[in-house]
């Protein structure tokens, strides 16, 4: 089976395409699921603050989902623009 | 398969890029959704703190954040960088210095958020402690950062520094130890200086006197489960700038690559351990100022006894280079 070096490029490309997201999507999602555990944990205490808590929730899970969007930009460059 | 070197220059540069961005966004997401579950809890406590609870949690976040932005340096690096080479070395280095950087956010990262987590139920439990919490934050959240820093070091050596006039073997074994040693030397030694200036943020919050007892043996305690991450540091430096002379066995090409996972793997043990121990003695130091030199005396004898096998792996590793 004769590869092409060109082929074998846009391999690795595709291949680490899959690695940076995978890998990447491991940590916002363990860190927004305790993220969110606590909510509801801090709301069941005090459910007259649900709409403070709330948005203090989706505030720092969009902080956490910030490494996620990085690998997903790293992704999208190894496919589409390298 | 036989393709020309600036194919397998551009193979490695991608997939070391993209384990670079891959593992390296795992610690900082973990460490901020973290803080972000500790803050709400905080918040419930307490919602008239509600705005420096908020505010502590951001500042935290971004120290956090920190060591995958260093991931991201190194993988836009990787990804557009021209590398014109035609050495194999060039290869090795590229793929060495995304794993080095990849693996060595991790530990920060998660680190990085336990003291912001901790500064924010301190606030809810005493909010004129709000300037001395953050303080103690931001000093353990920035020790705890060192081993991602070392690990981008390193990563920044192996690619700027001209390998050319090495022997390709066993330079290439030597290449991949030395991001294997920093990277993953990294992980434990971040998350125990993490486990520490959580500690002691929740001391200050408890018992505000006790301040000063509080951060010294914060400090002295980080300074110790860094040690481990320092040495991955110096078998990577050994292996970069050493001079191997060269050899076609296979056995002198994996007692390098062997020495670079000895270390890397080995420093992952005492560097959490350490902080396990001196978290406990800085947490007990806040409860009972009065007893701090004997805690002092046995977190610093607990943390020797837990360094010994890192000692070993550094025995090992240098055997390795220099013996073998």
């Amino acid at each position: 089976m004769a590869i092409e070096g060109a082929d074998i490029i846009k391999a690795a490309a595709f291949l680490g395409a899959g690695l940076s997201m995978g890998l990447g999507a491991i940590g916002p999602g363990v860190g927004e699921g305790m993220a969110a555990a606590k909510a509801c944990e801090a709301i069941g205490r005090n459910p007259s603050e649900a709409g403070l808590l709330t948005r203090t929730m989706l505030v720092g899970q969009a902080v956490s989902e910030s490494t996620g969007i990085y690998s997903l930009v790293i992704s999208l460059l190894l496919l589409f623009v390298v | 398969m036989e393709f020309d070197i600036q194919t397998w220059v551009k193979v490695a540069a991608f997939t070391g890029g993209a384990l670079a961005m891959g593992l390296g966004a795992i610690g900082a997401a973990i460490g901020e959704g973290y803080t972000a579950a500790q803050a709400n809890s905080a918040i419930s406590r307490n919602p008239e703190a509600s705005g420096d609870i908020f505010k502590s949690m951001l500042v935290g976040q971004a120290i956090a954040e920190s060591a995958s932005v260093f991931a991201l340096v190194v993988a836009m690096v990787l990804l557009f960088t021209e590398f014109p080479s035609q050495s194999y070395l060039t290869v090795c280095v590229l793929l060495s210095s995304g794993v080095c950087m990849g693996f060595g956010a991790i530990g920060s990262g998660v680190g990085s958020g336990f003291p912001a987590g901790a500064a924010c139920i301190g606030m809810a439990r005493q909010p004129a402690m709000s300037g001395r919490l953050t303080t103690n934050m931001l000093i353990g959240s920035a020790v705890c950062q060192t081993p991602s820093i070392f690990a981008l070091v390193t990563s920044f050596i192996l690619l700027f520094t001209n390998f050319s006039g090495r022997p390709v073997s066993p330079t290439w074994a030597a290449i991949l130890g030395a991001g294997l040693a920093s990277g993953l030397g990294a992980i434990g030694s971040g998350l125990g200086g993490g486990l520490v200036a959580e500690a002691s943020c929740e001391g200050v919050a408890r018992q505000p006197e006790s301040v000063g007892p509080v951060t010294n043996i914060m400090l002295l305690g980080q300074a110790v489960t860094q040690t481990t991450a320092i040495y991955g540091l110096l078998i990577s430096f050994i292996l970069m700038f050493k001079s191997f002379p060269a050899s076609d066995t296979l056995a002198s090409s994996m007692a390098l690559l062997g020495a670079g996972l000895c270390m890397g793997i080995g420093a992952i043990g005492p560097g959490v351990g350490e902080g396990f121990t001196a978290r406990s003695a800085v947490s007990w130091i806040a409860r009972n100022e009065a007893a701090t030199s004997e805690l002092t005396r046995v977190m610093l004898v607990g943390q020797a006894v837990a360094e010994s096998t890192g000692i070993y792996s550094l025995v090992i590793a240098l055997v390795l280079i220099f013996v073998i």
